[in-house]
């Protein structure tokens, strides 16, 4: 798995920036042909879909709320992608992270906020990490290869779910497999709420605190990456593994630990969605927040600030991708979906197409520039 | 008659109709997986082929037409993974998983574009599907006992794709054990240093099994959304990808456990819908849930060596750089 990571006496941005540009331009390039296929004007798409998403203060609080979610699970698969370990299953461990979320709802959501918003964090990180240590602990100890197990517990973690929800946690008397809701204290405050507390009003959003939460763990991120010993360890086993066991990185430790930590962040989806928006936990919650989540760190390059930048857009492309439906009926919403498969194509499998040329052209400019 | 021998033609019947798209796309991602691409992308292949499938059908009236469609759908997008695998060396799972989440979204769009329904294709009648073919003389043997059952109500009355599925398995097994073109791929999974040294091309050989590989994906989707079924829906493989590729590694990769396999997950499918809401003795009611869960868990369990070992071929995943 490349980490992108330039090598030292290199420029560093045309691979780093201007790489996932050329990826993100060919997707959207892809895309355009569709829409011009299905009849639809590209360009008149384009200008809705941005007025959509940026247009007014509602539609720039959904697209961050749903960046939000992409933020944790983009970091998840990214912490992972730096030990050189591809985690599909954050979808499966945010919908476990729920889990954790809805427990500490239902049992604390009486007590005051300042108790139960650091329990749900907690059980969200716990609950999540625990899904994700199983296969982890398999990788590390019995050889099992992480994408499948991941993939198989991303079923299990569905099929767990239903269960739950329909035969146990289920609010009696209804007919929808959903908890009942949550006390008001362990709602997250939303941010129209908060802003409109100092005099600044904005429409309503689900916007809430959890955006500020991701921020911290994307900062977060990049300590532990680049700034800390574990870190380290990680980014030299992915790039090498070999060579990382052979200078002492303890192989198996740390494949647990970035798994473990992937897991937490994925679980904290559960705070944005389960906690900030629908008060209760309900089935399918995560609604495929965790593949998002490839694209995001794909397209980021892995790094805290592209997963943002990327997480931005995937928000963007989901709230404007709703606005251009009311517009134009043929573009359905699946539209993003689309885009986000040909930006994990364009970034991540057809990588090299792109990143060869772009190096060839580097060199060749730089034996020009010193003869 | 007895009343559980025909509890159990009925469970034997549905595990065929389950399993027979499972086996066609295992034993095509087998291809790849042997010749050392991972094929995580069959849950894709098998929508994108559906959608095909049904699409042409309804609109040409030809079940025929639409089985063309499906394979070649299911072809060109085994040849894309190619090009960004083995072309290229990209990273193989992550292109499967690029395949499996825009077809994911594609299949709805140009459906809803096309037929304008949400995504579904119209409604399939006549000859634009593969119907049952009732056998010779199913009807007059039926009341033979034992014997009689299970000829009229297993083995007659599949569609024809059911009896391609039954005559593809030996072929695989044939294909990939007794032929100078099944050795190579094998070693080219193994070991492709050797294979090139041999003065044979890599590439050319992952190539040739992809596209076998893309065939039968094609069937297996063509399966679901013209002979099954009569139209495409949403997200009609619903996983059926996926869980085909946990059959292949519970067959440890080879053809006749990964038939069985394919058998014993669509057997617990068949059972499940039975059992449902009902007690059993000593275990009392078993949550649906559980038993759907039981492939992957299965499946988890093997990988972890706690049932068996799989072994996966040894160059999987393995871009394969020639020297120059």
């Amino acid at each position: 798995m490349s980490t992108g990571a330039a090598r030292p006496g290199t420029t560093w941005w045309p691979l780093e920036i201007l790489l996932p540009l050329l990826n993100l331009a060919a997707a959207l390039v892809v895309t355009g042909i569709l829409v011009w296929l299905l009849g639809a004007d590209p360009f008149k798409a384009t200008s809705l879909l941005v007025s959509g998403a940026f247009g007014t203060s509602e539609a720039l609080g959904y697209t961050l709320y749903y960046a939000t979610s992409f933020i944790f699970t983009g970091l998840a698969v990214a912490i992972a992608f730096h030990g050189g370990i591809f985690n599909i299953g954050s979808e499966g461990q945010a919908y476990i992270g729920g889990l954790g979320v809805g427990l500490v709802g239902l049992a604390f959501g009486g007590l005051p906020a300042v108790v139960v918003v650091p329990l749900a964090i907690l059980a969200s990180a716990a609950f999540g990490a625990g899904w994700a240590y199983i296969p982890a602990w398999l990788q590390a100890k019995r050889g099992s290869h992480i994408v499948i197990t991941t993939i198989m517990f991303n079923f299990i973690a569905a099929a767990l779910m239903t269960y739950l929800l329909v035969n146990v946690m289920i609010q009696p008397g209804q007919q929808s497999p959903e908890t009942r809701e949550f006390e008001p204290n362990a709602w997250l405050p939303r941010i129209n709420d908060w802003l409109g507390a100092i005099g600044v009003h904005i429409d309503p959003s689900p916007l809430n605190i959890s955006f500020l939460w991701a921020l911290i763990c994307a900062a977060a991120f990049w300590v532990f990456v680049w700034h800390t010993r574990w870190g380290y360890r990680l980014r030299v086993l992915g790039f090498n593994e070999e060579a990382a066991v052979y200078a002492g990185v303890p192989r198996a430790a740390t494949i647990i630990l970035a798994m473990s930590i992937s897991g937490a962040l994925s679980g904290f989806v559960a705070l944005n969605e389960v906690m900030g928006v629908h008060h209760r936990l309900l089935l399918n919650f995560t609604g495929g927040a965790g593949f998002v989540g490839i694209a995001v760190a794909l397209m980021g390059r892995n790094h805290p600030i592209g997963i943002c930048l990327a997480a931005l857009l995937f928000g963007a492309l989901y709230q404007g991708g709703s606005e251009l439906n009311f517009e134009i009926p043929t573009l359905t919403r699946e539209m993003v979906v689309v885009i986000q498969g040909l930006i994990i194509l364009m970034c991540g499998a057809l990588e090299n197409v792109f990143r060869t040329p772009l190096e060839n052209l580097l060199r060749g400019a730089r034996a020009k520039a010193t003869p | 008659m007895n009343e559980s021998f025909l509890i159990l033609i009925v469970l034997a019947d549905s595990t065929v109709r389950v399993a027979a798209p499972l086996v066609l796309a295992a034993l095509g991602g087998m291809f790849a997986e042997r010749s050392g691409v991972i094929d995580i992308g069959l849950e894709g292949k098998m929508l994108a082929a559906a959608f095909a499938a049904a699409a042409i059908a309804a609109t040409s009236g030809s079940a025929l037409a639409g089985l063309g469609a499906a394979i070649a759908v299911s072809v060109l997008l085994s040849l894309l993974h190619g090009f960004a695998c083995i072309t290229h060396r990209g990273n193989q799972v992550v292109s499967g998983m690029a395949l499996n989440i825009v077809l994911a979204g594609l299949t709805v769009v140009v459906g809803n574009a096309w037929f304008g329904r949400g995504g579904q294709t119209p409604q399939l009648e006549g000859s634009a599907r593969f119907a049952p073919i009732d056998l010779p003389f199913a009807a007059q043997v039926q009341n033979v006992p034992v014997l009689g059952p299970i000829y009229a109500g297993i083995i007659s009355g599949q569609n024809i794709l059911v009896y391609v599925t039954a005559a593809v398995v030996p072929l695989t097994a044939w294909l990939l054990y007794r032929t100078r073109f099944g050795l190579r791929l094998r070693a080219v999974g193994e070991t492709p240093g050797a294979v090139d040294t041999a003065g044979i091309s890599v590439s050319l050989t992952r190539y040739r099994a992809l596209v076998l590989g893309g065939v039968m994906c094609g069937l297996s989707g063509a399966y679901l959304s013209i002979a099954h079924n009569a139209g495409f829906v949403r997200d009609m493989s619903a996983g059926k990808g996926y869980l085909a590729l946990a059959a292949l590694i519970f067959g440890k990769w080879r053809p006749v456990p990964t038939l069985l396999a394919c058998i014993l997950f669509a057997f617990a499918d068949a059972i499940q819908s039975r059992l449902q809401g009902k007690a059993l003795p000593i275990v009392g009611v078993i949550p649906v849930q559980f038993i759907q869960a039981l492939p992957y868990v299965l499946t988890v369990l093997l990988l972890a060596g706690f049932v068996g070992r799989a072994i996966a071929p040894k160059a999987i995943g393995v871009p394969y750089a020639k020297e120059r």
